[in-house]
């Protein structure tokens, strides 16, 4: 990926820089070893990988996704091979592609969260935690800390005793206020905050009455929650002074810096993935190609830079 | 290597009103793709489709100038294989790959068994080349509702590849479901051969409808035969990456565990899997 001299895309989330603002969407990128074929994951700002519980989890049978209007729902149900499989079988050949990995935690109590920490932050080669209070898909956990501003509060403030490691918890859009939640990430300590997860969503095949899932509701994504997503981000930047990672149905160049203009420091791509495992050249250049355009050397510098002046007061939600 | 290809329709052949061929100039992908591999075909330019669909790689096109593309057998059942239908000569479709694992394939003496189920007929004409090339003694059993949607009969039977045909309707070949002249041409096997030690290998290939590779593993399994079968599972991304397309394989005597048929197949051991 081509780097113009004078073009400055690091991105900093607490003591970690990324080298550009383009993180793989966890849930989204395997363990990233998958897509090494596709793209040097070195060039990437970050791997979330696919998040992680402290043991193998099989997730739910088939089907497990189905194609909505512009979008995809699906209830996977977190199928993983656990913290140990992941450290032994994964993370070595990361660490060989010198990929930034951010690992995706999700517990289903808070001494869970708290032992997951603790073993990355002894692995070699983990450069952030996000930690999974917002999977839609599973009843025992995650969610429950992300539907709660005090559960949120817990799990990120119990979380940053035990780790050096940046700490960003994943916002749930599934709360009438993500702002608030992100403020309560932020009064924990969290390093930065990352939104959206997908909307709980279902699909049924009207001939056979059938749910298309096998978990009948599943998360929404794709370009169909862009402009939610959008408007969510916009709300926690003006929420919190803390990095905002934006995403939510992100295919392009042109996708990417609407989020990072609305707000985000970093952006995470996910379903364009799936639609194009190339994708992540054309975005860089992109971006690139509008600062240049723009004359703006530092991406740090169009974070927020949305021009409301003459529009303040036609919103109402503030 | 893995590549992206934006692939010029070179023609499209209609076979029936649901069927079609579709030849791609994609030779990058072409000439390195091995049998059972398959493609993700992105269709639209839109987000209508979002998602690409696999396909498996039916025909390798070559020319005296050497490998020019490849095509796909497509059956109309939803908006890609739609497009695909109507394509015209000069669109283009994307087509990511070769991806998956292919068949494995097996020398002579051993004989080759293609069990095809309708579209599933889709990997056989590079698996029936492959194990020609190699003097394997190969022959396809071929099932499908009517005689009207059997077809490249006459490419198969040119090649020199014995054909068995059943269709629902007994419109041709045996009437009923081809799981049937299977045994029956299993349990001649054995008959004719009755002692383990002095059978010929034979080893069955699959592709089709679930319930077909159900119980085509089952038939191989109870003459004591190898299967190996090609799945088809909602797949969301071809890569590993959206964990869709996954399959109970068995795990140990009692459990199982879900591999994704993507990167873990699409073709499995018959015996490994754990039916529904």
């Amino acid at each position: 990926m081509t780097r113009l001299s004078g073009t400055d895309l690091s991105v900093q989330i607490g003591a970690l820089t990324l080298k550009n603002p383009l993180i793989a969407a966890s849930g989204c990128f395997g363990y990233g070893v998958e897509y090494a074929e596709a793209v040097d994951l070195s060039t990437l700002g970050g791997v979330a990988v696919k998040g992680l519980f402290l043991k193998p989890r099989e997730g739910h049978p088939p089907e497990r996704i189905v194609e909505t209007p512009s979008g995809m729902l699906n209830a996977i149900g977190l199928q993983g091979i656990g913290v140990h499989r992941f450290i032994e079988d994964k993370l070595p050949e990361l660490r060989q592609r010198r990929a930034t990995v951010i690992v995706n935690i999700c517990g289903s109590t808070l001494d869970e969260y708290v032992e997951l920490a603790r073993i990355l932050s002894d692995a070699e080669g983990v450069a952030a935690l996000e930690l999974n209070i917002s999977c839609p898909n599973i009843k025992e956990g995650g969610i429950t800390f992300g539907c709660s501003l005090h559960g949120t509060f817990d799990v990120v403030s119990a979380v940053k005793k035990v780790t050096p490691l940046p700490v960003i918890p994943k916002l749930t859009p599934n709360v009438t206020d993500v702002a608030s939640f992100a403020r309560a990430s932020a009064d924990a300590g969290a390093d930065a905050v990352s939104l959206v997860n997908t909307f709980l969503a279902m699909a049924i095949d009207v001939e056979t009455r059938r749910p298309e899932l096998s978990n009948i509701v599943g998360g929404l994504s794709g370009p169909a929650i862009r402009p939610i997503a959008v408007r969510m981000v916009y709300e926690c930047r003006r929420a919190v002074k803390i990095p905002v990672i934006g995403m939510g149905g992100i295919a392009s160049a042109r996708d990417a810096l609407e989020f990072i203009i609305a707000g985000a420091d970093a952006v995470q791509v996910g379903t364009a993935n799936f639609v194009d495992p190339f994708v992540w050249k054309k975005l860089l250049d992109g971006i690139t190609d509008y600062m240049r355009r723009h004359n703006i050397s530092r991406v740090a510098d169009l974070v927020g830079t949305i021009d409301t002046t003459s529009r303040e007061k036609e919103w109402i939600s503030s | 290597m893995l590549r992206d290809v934006e692939a010029r329709v070179i023609a499209n052949t209609r076979l029936s009103p649901d069927y079609n061929v579709i030849a791609l100039a994609a030779p990058e992908i072409a000439e390195v793709t091995q049998p059972g591999q398959f493609v993700m075909v992105k269709s639209a330019r839109s987000a209508d489709p979002l998602l690409r669909r696999p396909f498996s790689v039916f025909e390798v096109l070559r020319s005296n100038t050497g490998v020019k593309g490849l095509t796909l057998l497509s059956k109309r059942i939803g908006v890609t294989t739609r497009i695909l239908y109507d394509a015209v000569e000069g669109d283009t479709i994307a087509c990511l790959g070769p991806l998956g694992r292919p068949f494995e394939v097996i020398d002579p003496p051993a004989e080759a068994w293609m069990v095809a189920g309708g579209v599933g007929l889709a990997p056989f004409a590079t698996l029936g080349e492959a194990l020609l090339a190699r003097g394997t003694k190969t022959t396809l059993f071929y099932g499908a509702r009517t005689g009207a949607e059997l077809f490249y009969v006459d490419w198969f039977q040119s090649r020199g590849i014995k054909l068995v045909l059943a269709t629902e309707d007994g419109s041709a070949g045996h009437r009923g479901r081809v799981i049937v002249p299977l045994e029956e041409e299993l349990r001649e096997l054995e008959s004719r051969l009755p002692k383990p030690e002095s059978r010929s290998g034979v080893l069955i290939y699959a592709c089709g409808p679930e319930p077909m590779l159900e119980a085509v593993a089952h038939v191989a399994g109870k003459f004591g035969r190898p299967s190996q079968v090609s799945v088809e599972r909602t797949m969301g991304c071809g890569m590993g990456g959206c964990y869709s397309c996954v399959i109970p394989v068995r795990d140990g005597p009692n459990g199982h565990h879900y591999v994704r048929s993507c990167i873990g197949g699409p073709v499995f051991r018959g015996d490994e899997i754990v039916w529904d």
